[in-house]
């Protein structure tokens, strides 16, 4: 008994150890001493710390308009990202799993931008907004083109939403197309039977089976948008003038381009809670609207 | 002839000509960025829409050696690979014991991991630094990794998690009357059952790494240490504007992953179905 018990335990400490060593040091320790410096002036270099108590989130909530505008800036962001890369991604999935000669290469084509990484693909399309809308501007003398692009707030909101659907609109059609895939042919035969036309059975039949991956992709793209870093970073660093700032970047420059990493850990403490709250609230809402067949 | 004609009938045919036009609009992008990597700086101004009058590689070999490529691309590997392999190796592990061992500490364990997976890297990147440079890894690809298997663990450990629950135990079970140890019996047993997700695993952590640019931008300092992404920002704050560099070195920074998705393809738009499920 002895010898099965203490081999019991070399056995979880070999599986499971490992794994819950590297999350306490990389993750857990991490967090909870963030939580910790939100309280405090810390400025990252000096050791000793000094308690401030609620100062910090006093601060950001009456004294701090750039962290709200960025709150504001990255709620409307994920607004339009995640209904435009969802109506996107569903739509290409729709077309998709009819027998078209060129479907193959088609979502291999509209997947590819996902594979590139957000900071590069920043730079690719800072380099098409500035030069390459110019010249079809000019060849087509549409105004759309000749925009400022990267030059106002409002053109730039757009700027990085046109690239954030580009981006991930073929992710999320991946998904799509698994779960229309998925729904039995005989309830879809069954339907055109009943005399239900496309459409119908697209929204009596086809959405309702499908809401599992409906769940997933929301929490995916509600994800991608609220933590929006890289293609900001690349693309538009925030500017003009914070225009575009999103809540990652915001935090990120608080703490390493003013060194005050006091009120970057409270910030991102904030950021924790929203995101969390939202990621639930969002999980509950669609389960309920999934059919178990 | 005829009869393949009417069975694709003219509104598929519409559906067809319109995502085909769909598609190049996608692709549009590329080829901005292709075609003006081998233009000349004043060919570029002067018209980035025409196809280039002729082709200048030399932009790209000063770029391959103004982004010092082949090191990047190695140190983007080395970390991508390893990461990979123990992430996998580690999680696969930790989770198979965390279902077919229900304790409280195991319980716990997911629960802490399942929460998590919410948390945003900003909430952890500041004292992450600290942490990082307090166990003396900082700016070294054994630091990088390390940050890595931690904060990739959630996530990982999730999708085997829910993939084991799948596995019938009854296998298992046999192998141990056979006389098979419990590590003989995850490893020849249990681990070649959960290949398919083994597969997912890699490939979403694969997508994520080798194109993550904060975690390695806040370990690395030293040029010597660059994963790409790193490389490509710092050789971009220095050709700002200086298209015909900067151009030919996004395509390299690029080059690797796509040919890496077109290889892989199949797998990878399997995996991301797949783990879409369990996620």
């Amino acid at each position: 008994m002895d010898h099965k018990r203490r081999s019991g335990l070399m056995q979880q400490f070999i599986f499971v150890g490992p794994t819950s060593l590297f999350f306490f040091v990389i993750v857990l320790i991490p967090f909870f001493l963030g939580l910790y410096y939100s309280f405090t002036s810390w400025n990252g270099i000096s050791r000793h710390v000094e308690w401030t108590g609620l100062r910090n989130y006093l601060h950001i909530f009456t004294k701090d308009p750039s962290f709200l505008h960025s709150f504001w800036f990255t709620a409307k962001f994920t607004l339009f990202g995640l209904v435009l890369t969802n109506l996107l991604g569903f739509a290409l999935a729709y077309v998709l799993t009819r027998r078209l000669f060129t479907r193959n290469v088609l979502r291999t084509v509209f997947f590819v931008p996902h594979v590139i990484g957000g900071l590069l693909l920043g730079f690719i399309w800072q380099f098409i907004f500035v030069r390459g809308f110019e010249s079809i501007g000019q060849a087509t003398g549409w105004s759309f083109f000749n925009l400022p692009w990267l030059g106002t707030g409002g053109t730039a909101f757009w700027a990085i939403v046109i690239v954030f659907v580009w981006q991930n609109a073929g992710y999320l059609m991946v998904i799509y197309i698994s779960a229309i895939n998925n729904v039995p042919q005989s309830l879809m035969e069954a339907s055109r039977v009943d005399g239900a036309g496309r459409l119908q059975t697209l929204r009596h039949v086809t959405i309702p089976l499908v809401m599992p991956a409906v769940t997933v992709c929301l929490f995916l793209s509600i994800a991608w948008s609220f933590k929006l870093f890289d293609l900001n970073l690349s693309l538009t660093k925030g500017g003009p003038f914070k225009a575009t700032e999103s809540v990652a970047l915001n935090i990120y420059n608080e703490a390493y381009t003013i060194s005050r990493f006091g009120m970057g850990s409270a910030k991102a403490m904030i950021f924790f809670v929203v995101v969390a709250i939202i990621s639930l609230l969002q999980v509950r809402a669609t389960k309920k609207r999934e059919v178990e067949l | 002839m005829e009869t393949a004609a009417k069975k694709f009938k003219a509104p598929l045919l519409l559906a067809e000509l319109l995502m085909i036009l769909l598609g190049l609009i996608f692709l549009v992008p590329f080829y901005f960025l292709l075609a003006n990597s081998v233009k000349s700086y004043s060919e570029i101004l002067s018209d980035s829409a025409a196809l280039p009058s002729m082709l200048q590689w030399s932009n790209y070999a000063e770029a391959w050696k103004a982004t010092d490529f082949p090191h990047a691309f190695l140190n983007s590997f080395i970390v991508t690979v390893i990461s990979n392999v123990l992430l996998a190796f580690l999680c696969s592990m930790c989770a198979y014991k965390m279902v077919r061992n229900n304790s409280l500490y195991n319980r716990m364990l997911y629960i802490a991991l399942v929460a998590a997976m919410v948390i945003p890297f900003q909430a952890i990147m500041i004292p992450l630094v600290k942490v990082v440079s307090g166990l003396g890894v900082m700016d070294s690809t054994v630091g990088l990794i390390l940050a890595y298997l931690g904060f990739g663990a959630p996530m990982t450990v999730f999708l085997f998690h829910g993939f084991v629950k799948s596995v019938p135990v009854d296998i298992e079970e046999a192998s141990r009357v056979d006389g098979s140890s419990p590590y003989g019996t995850f490893f020849r047993i249990v681990l070649p059952l959960m290949q398919p997700i083994i597969v997912t695993v890699i490939i979403l952590n694969t997508l994520w790494i080798w194109n993550d640019y904060l975690m390695p931008s806040l370990i690395l300092q030293d040029p010597q240490h660059r994963t790409i992404p790193i490389a490509t920002y710092a050789f971009f704050g220095q050709y700002t504007k200086q298209w015909d560099l900067a151009l030919p070195g996004l395509v390299l920074g690029i080059t690797p992953v796509v040919i890496f998705f077109l290889l892989m393809q199949k797998y990878i738009i399997e995996g991301i179905a797949q783990g879409s499920v369990k996620g």
